[in-house]
C-alpha cells in the first residue's frame, strides 16, 4: 500500500525542489517516515524495490513475448501454435517451457574453458537488465535519472555482446566459435548505425535525457519525433532495422543461424545457462523496443491532443490524478513497445535469413551512408526551413510545447520558466522566438 | 555506503588489474581487464561522472574488449592460446609499468587537494536543465561543447568577467572564491577544449585491433616449410 506521502512525493515530486532522482526520493521517504532507519539503510532498500520493479518488467514482457513468439509464429506458418497449457491459447506455455529448462542438466563440454563458459550467460542476463535502469516507464517513474541517460543505456546494452562472444570463445566448438566471431563482426558494425540514428532524436531534442526527450513530444501525434521532418522519418526506419540486427533477430540472426551452424554461439549450452541467453534476447528486444518508442513514437504520450494536454494539466493538481496519468501513460509506451515487438516477430517469420557477407553489406554499404545523411539532413533541416519558410519546425515549435514539469515549478520565478526551456532549443533562430506559434497545431 | 561502494570497487579494478597481469591465456586476460574496467566505469558513476563512465564502457568494455577478442579468434591457431613472457618481454613491461605508476604518482601527489575541493564547493548553483545540478553529472552539454573545441565554462565566464567585473547579483566574495575569480578575469584566451583528447581515441580502437592480432600471433609455431 502507498501512503499519501510517499505517493505524492514519488508521483508528483512537488515536496522537494531537488532533483527527481526517484532513488534519492524512495530513500527519502523511507527516512522521513522512519526515522529509525539510517541512511544506508534506506539507500538499500530503495534500492531493492527498484530491482524488484525493473526484475518485474525484465521478466514478465519477457515470458509474454516468448508466447507471442510461439503463437504468433504458428499463425503465420497457419498452425495454431500452443493450445493446451494453461486454457485455449496456451497462455502458460513459456512458464512450462521455464519448468523444463530447469530440469535439465547443467552441461559443460570439456574442451570448454570451464570459467567463461558458466560466466557468459550471467554476463548477458545482467547486460540487458541494467539497461532497463535508465528507462523511463512514465514520466519521473526511472530508477536512474541521468542526463546522459540514452548513452550509458546504449554502452551498456553493448555489454551484452561480450558475453555472447565469449560464451562462443569459449565453449570449445566449432560451431560456437563462429557464431561468437559472426556476432562479434556484426555488432562492432552495427553500432555505428545505431549510434547516429539514435543521435538524431538527440539533436532535434537537444538532450539526452530520456525523460525529457519524452516531453518534448508532448501535444499530439504530430509532435513526435518520427513526424519532425522527413529525415527523422526514416531515420526510425533505419533504427529499427539496425535493432533488429543488435538483438540478432531474424533477417539477421546469423550468431544462431540454426540451419547452418547448429546454434551458433549457445550450441554448447543447456538448461537454465541456455535459458538466460533466450530471456535476455527477448529482454533486449522489449528494451530496444521502448527505447524505439521513446526516442521517436512520442513515449508515453497518447498521440491525441485533447488527451495529452489533459494529462498534463491534471497532472500538477493532485497526486491522485498525477499517478492515474503515469499509469495511463505507461500502459501506453508498454502499447507501443509491445506492438514494435510484435513487428519484430512478424518480421522473423516472414523474411529468410541474410548471408553474412549479405549482412556486413547492408550495414556497411547502406545503413551507415544512410544514417550518416539522415544525420546532416536533420542537422541542416531547421536552417533550411527558417531560409525559406521563416520557422524553425513544421508543426509547433519545440520550445512551445514542452509541458511544464512538477519538478520545475517554482512559484516565485514563473517568468523564468519559458526562458528556460528556450534555451533547451538546439537551434534557437531569432524568427521563432518572436513569433510564438503556439496552437497553430 | 558510499565508501563502502567506493572501496569495493577499487578492490575490484585492482584485483582485475592484478589478474590481467598473472593469467596466462589471453582470452582470460580479456575478461579480467573486462572486470577491471567496468570497475573503473562504476567508480566514475560513484563520483558523479556519468558521461566519463558510461564512455568507459562503451569504448573499453563495449568495444576494445570486444575487438580484442575478436582479433584472437580470428589469428589464434591454437583453440585456447596462452602466453608465456620470457624474462626480457617481463623485464621490458615492469620498466614500462614502473615508468607510468611514477607519472601517476607525481600528479596525484602535485594536486592540491583542499584547494580543489574548495572551487568545487564553490560552483554549486542548481542547474536548470536537465534533472542533476553540474555536480551531479549534469555535464553532458559542457563536455559536447568541449569536444568540438568550445569551453563555455572558461571561455565566457572569462570574457563576461571582461567585460562587465562586477554583476550586481554576485554575492559578497569569500576570499577563496575572489581568488579563482581573479584567476578567471586574467586573459581572456580561448582554449581548444577537448578536441586532441578526441582524435586519439579515435586512433584508440584500431591500436587495439592492431595490438590483439600481434598478441594472437606471437606465440604461433613456425609453419612447416613447403
Amino acid at each position: 500500500m502507498i501512503s499519501p506521502i510517499l505517493a505524492h512525493a514519488l508521483f508528483n515530486g512537488s515536496n522537494s525542489p531537488a532533483p527527481v532522482l526517484l532513488a534519492d526520493t524512495i530513500s527519502g521517504v523511507l527516512l522521513e517516515r522512519s526515522p529509525w532507519l539510517t541512511e544506508s539503510g534506506a539507500m538499500l532498500i530503495a534500492a531493492l524495490i527498484h530491482t524488484a520493479l525493473i526484475g518485474a518488467f525484465f521478466g514478465l514482457p519477457a515470458f509474454a513475448f516468448i508466447w507471442a513468439e510461439r503463437k504468433v509464429a504458428g499463425r503465420i506458418q497457419d498452425r495454431l501454435g500452443p493450445t493446451r497449457v494453461g486454457g485455449r491459447f496456451g497462455w502458460l506455455q513459456s512458464l512450462a517451457d521455464g519448468i523444463k529448462l530447469i530440469q535439465k542438466e547443467d552441461l559443460a563440454p570439456d574442451a570448454a574453458d570451464k570459467l567463461l563458459f558458466r560466466v557468459s550467460p550471467y554476463i548477458v542476463v545482467v547486460a540487458a537488465f541494467a539497461a532497463f535502469m535508465f528507462i523511463p516507464f512514465s514520466d519521473g517513474w526511472t530508477a536512474v535519472v541521468m542526463d546522459v541517460g540514452l548513452f550509458v543505456a546504449l554502452a551498456v546494452l553493448s555489454l551484452e555482446v561480450l558475453g555472447i562472444v565469449l560464451a562462443g570463445y569459449s565453449s570449445g566448438s566449432k560451431w560456437s566459435l563462429f557464431g561468437g566471431m559472426r556476432e562479434a563482426a556484426q555488432m562492432v558494425s552495427y553500432e555505428v548505425p545505431l549510434g547516429i540514428t539514435a543521435v538524431i532524436p538527440v539533436v532535434i531534442a537537444g538532450t539526452m535525457n530520456l525523460n525529457d526527450i519524452v516531453m518534448m513530444q508532448a501535444g499530439g501525434k504530430w509532435n513526435w519525433f518520427i513526424f519532425h521532418d522527413p529525415f527523422a522519418f526514416l531515420a526510425f526506419f533505419v533504427f529499427f532495422t539496425v535493432t533488429l540486427a543488435s538483438n540478432k533477430r531474424a533477417p539477421f540472426d546469423l550468431a544462431e543461424a540454426e540451419s547452418e551452424l547448429v546454434g551458433g554461439f549457445h550450441t554448447e549450452y543447456s538448461g537454465m545457462r541456455w535459458s538466460f541467453f533466450f530471456l535476455a534476447e527477448y529482454a533486449a528486444m522489449f528494451f530496444v523496443s521502448m527505447l524505439g518508442t521513446i526516442l521517436f513514437l512520442g513515449g508515453w504520450w497518447t498521440g491525441i491532443p485533447a488527451v495529452d494536454n489533459a494529462m498534463i494539466a491534471v497532472n500538477s493538481d493532485s497526486f491522485v490524478y498525477g499517478y492515474l496519468t503515469r499509469v495511463l501513460g505507461m500502459g501506453m509506451i508498454l502499447l507501443k513497445a509491445g506492438l514494435l515487438v510484435f513487428v519484430q516477430i512478424w518480421i522473423r517469420w516472414t523474411l529468410p535469413r541474410l548471408r553474412i557477407d549479405q549482412v556486413m553489406t547492408t550495414c556497411l554499404k547502406y545503413l551507415v551512408p544512410i544514417s550518416c545523411f539522415l544525420f546532416l539532413g536533420v542537422v541542416t533541416w531547421p536552417l533550411i526551413l527558417a531560409s525559406t519558410t521563416g520557422r524553425t519546425a513544421i508543426f509547433t515549435p519545440l520550445g512551445d510545447r514542452v509541458p511544464v514539469p512538477s519538478y520545475q515549478e517554482r512559484p516565485d520565478a514563473p517568468a523564468a520558466q519559458h526562458e528556460t526551456q528556450s534555451s533547451i532549443l538546439p537551434v534557437r533562430i531569432p524568427v521563432a522566438v518572436q513569433s510564438p506559434l503556439r496552437g497553430e497545431n | 555506503m558510499e565508501q563502502f561502494l567506493f572501496a569495493l570497487y577499487a578492490l575490484l579494478a585492482c584485483g582485475g588489474a592484478l589478474a590481467v597481469v598473472l593469467s596466462q591465456n589471453v582470452v582470460r586476460m580479456a575478461f579480467y581487464l573486462v572486470i577491471a574496467l567496468g570497475s573503473t566505469a562504476g567508480l566514475f558513476f560513484l563520483l558523479d561522472a556519468d558521461f566519463i563512465g558510461a564512455t568507459q564502457l562503451l569504448i573499453y568494455v563495449g568495444g576494445t574488449i570486444v575487438l580484442l577478442i575478436f582479433g584472437v579468434m580470428l589469428t589464434s591457431s591454437s583453440p585456447y592460446s596462452s602466453l608465456k613472457s620470457t624474462p626480457a618481454e617481463i623485464l621490458q613491461g615492469g620498466i614500462v609499468g614502473l615508468a607510468f605508476l611514477a607519472v601517476v604518482f607525481s600528479t596525484v601527489m602535485s594536486v592540491d587537494w583542499a584547494r580543489t575541493q574548495e572551487s568545487l564547493r564553490q560552483g554549486e548553483q542548481v542547474s536548470s536543465l536537465g534533472y542533476n545540478p553540474p555536480e551531479e553529472g549534469n555535464t553532458s552539454r559542457p563536455i559536447g561543447m568541449a569536444l568540438l573545441g568550445l569551453r563555455f565554462d572558461q571561455d565566457l565566464q572569462s570574457a563576461e568577467a571582461s567585460v562587465s567585473p562586477a554583476l550586481p547579483e554576485n554575492e559578497p566574495a569569500t576570499p577563496a572564491e575572489s581568488s579563482t575569480q581573479e584567476a578567471e578575469q586574467s586573459p581572456a584566451t580561448l582554449g581548444t577544449g577537448y578536441l586532441l583528447p578526441f582524435e586519439i581515441v579515435s586512433v584508440h580502437l584500431l591500436v587495439v585491433l592492431i595490438g590483439a592480432s600481434y598478441l594472437a600471433r606471437a606465440k604461433r609455431p613456425q609453419p612447416a616449410p613447403g
